[in-house]
């Protein structure tokens, strides 16, 4: 099964990426865009017997080591 | 006093800590790979800066999940003295054995130079030397020192006068302008700045001297 975890900062954690992508956007007169936020999508290949398994298994790993709770959250998608 | 410095693939200051501890301490520590499995009988135990894996995934993390970091994080808790400087200080966030967690500098860019410090309390084994609120000029070089922690546990940071250092004005987005952070217990010290690049007026300050000044000072008494 193919699972990919979604990682983003937290909404109260500043993003200077984010912020020197949309000024960037900005410099390119798309004026329309506003609080981008950048993150990060970690893809991976899983065994498992059933997707709830596999579920389990993949939000054990993001909360031991692909993300920080701390600054960070997440949401997984299997398929 | 045995002092051990750990060094992870990336570490790029093992041998100036090393430097420090020689001329400061005046002993020669014992340099090992994070791929020991134990870490020798120490009374000081120093994480050192560098871009340990490259910085892969955040950095410190995946240095924190190396197997020695069980042995840290055991030594750690039986009260053995541990200092994270930068790399090693992100490495202790990401182990937990210290909060919050370090981002990306709010300028986005990498920072190296002298600057000023206010160290907040003398009563550690790490700043017996110094005096409280003394200012000292240290360099510091990272591009994530921005210490983030959730409000919460600001508080109890404050509460329980955990700040070591602080920076004299904002300079990367740190909360509070925390520059250097103990563990509850005051035997884990997590560092941006670098004390081992100031022990030698050549270098323009010796202000970081009197951290293994300290150190020193404790075992000698």
């Amino acid at each position: 099964m193919k699972a990919i975890v979604y990682i983003r900062l937290k909404s109260e954690v500043l993003d200077p990426q984010g912020q020197a992508i949309e000024s960037a956007l900005k410099n390119l007169g798309e004026n329309d865009i506003k609080n981008v936020r950048q993150g990060k999508l970690i893809e991976m290949d899983i065994q498992a017997d059933n997707k709830k398994d596999a579920e389990e298994k993949i939000e054990k790993i993001t909360k031991s080591l692909l993300a920080n709770t701390v600054i960070e959250e997440y949401s997984i998608e299997i398929g | 006093m045995d002092v051990t410095i750990i060094r992870f693939p990336g570490t790029n200051c093992d041998l100036d800590t090393a430097n420090a501890v020689k001329k400061v301490i005046g002993i020669n520590p014992n340099i090992i790979s994070c791929k020991e499995s134990n870490i020798p009988k120490s009374d000081l135990i120093i994480i050192p800066g560098g871009f340990s894996y490259g910085d892969y995934l955040r950095s410190g993390a995946i240095a924190a999940r190396e197997p020695i970091m069980d042995d840290l994080e055991l030594k750690g808790n039986q009260g053995v003295y541990i200092i994270g400087i930068c790399n090693g200080f992100q490495i202790l966030t990401e182990r937990k054995l210290l909060p919050g967690s370090l981002l990306k500098n709010s300028s986005l860019k990498f920072i190296s130079k002298n600057i000023k410090l206010k160290v907040d309390r003398n009563d550690t084994f790490f700043t017996s030397k110094y005096k409280t609120n003394e200012i000292v000029k240290i360099p510091i070089a990272h591009h994530d020192g921005n210490f983030f922690v959730d409000r919460k546990t600001l508080n109890s940071i404050e509460d329980n006068n955990q700040v070591a250092l602080r920076y004299m004005e904002p300079i990367n987005g740190s909360l509070n302008d925390i520059a250097g952070l103990y563990n509850k217990d005051l035997n884990i010290l997590g560092l941006m700045p670098h004390p081992e690049r100031a022990i030698d007026m050549k270098t323009g300050t010796n202000d970081g001297s009197k951290i293994f000044e300290s150190a020193l000072n404790f075992f000698a008494t």
